[in-house]
């Protein structure tokens, strides 16, 4: 079985992914850990957004 | 009889409940074994049940997508650093790991881009399972709750 993701769903997946495990395995309570776990996928996403722009703008 | 090691954990004014606890010595083998063979058992076993799941899924899903997009599986090697590191991380997975290595998953695909990311998805998925591997066996020792 395989199948397609473009670049930026691959990323959202494993952002996702590995914002679940830091969230439960960094933090001690549950609220600390949503909390967490919401902080590591926005810097993910965020970063993949201007690591793209800062691309963008070198081409250009 | 309190185990004075474990009790430091606690902090000073807290009642210890019995989630908190630590649990038997043969716990704090288990745990780390079980969680590495498949991913969040470890957690599942000391009663964390939510946690496990969502262990279990995040590292399912990105093991399972990385093979989706023909990402490939290491296999053990002696040759360039970065295959050996490919391996040892690969490791990580436990039984699915070798699942797919016994069902041959995983030839990867030098035509795809794509397929480069489903091999470090496939690492990532090892790498994460150990740090939950590790977190399994501070609950275990009673460092976390």
């Amino acid at each position: 079985m395989t199948f397609e993701l473009s670049h930026f769903n691959a990323a959202l997946v494993f952002a996702l992914c590995a914002s679940v495990v830091f969230g439960i395995t960094q933090r001690n309570t549950t609220r600390d850990m949503l909390r967490y776990g919401a902080y590591c996928f926005a810097m993910f996403i965020g970063g993949v957004i201007i690591a793209s722009w800062a691309m963008w703008i070198i081409k250009h | 009889m309190a185990n004075p090691q474990n009790s430091a954990a606690l902090p000073r004014n807290a009642a210890p409940s019995s989630k908190a606890a630590p649990q038997t010595n043969s716990m704090t083998i288990i745990a780390p074994i079980a969680g590495w063979l498949l991913p969040g058992l470890g957690h599942m076993i000391q009663r964390r049940y939510i946690r496990g799941v969502l262990l279990m899924a995040a590292i399912f899903t990105m093991f399972f997508a990385g093979l989706g997009m023909q990402g490939k599986i290491y296999s053990f090697n002696t040759g360039d650093l970065l295959d050996i590191l490919g391996f040892v991380g690969d490791l990580g997975a436990g039984l699915l790991y070798i699942v797919a290595r016994v069902m041959d998953w995983g030839v990867g695909n030098i035509h795809r881009a794509v397929a480069d990311y489903g091999t470090k998805f496939i690492v990532v998925a090892g790498l994460l399972n150990i740090i939950a591997t590790v977190d399994a066996y501070h609950i275990a020792i009673g460092k976390k709750e």
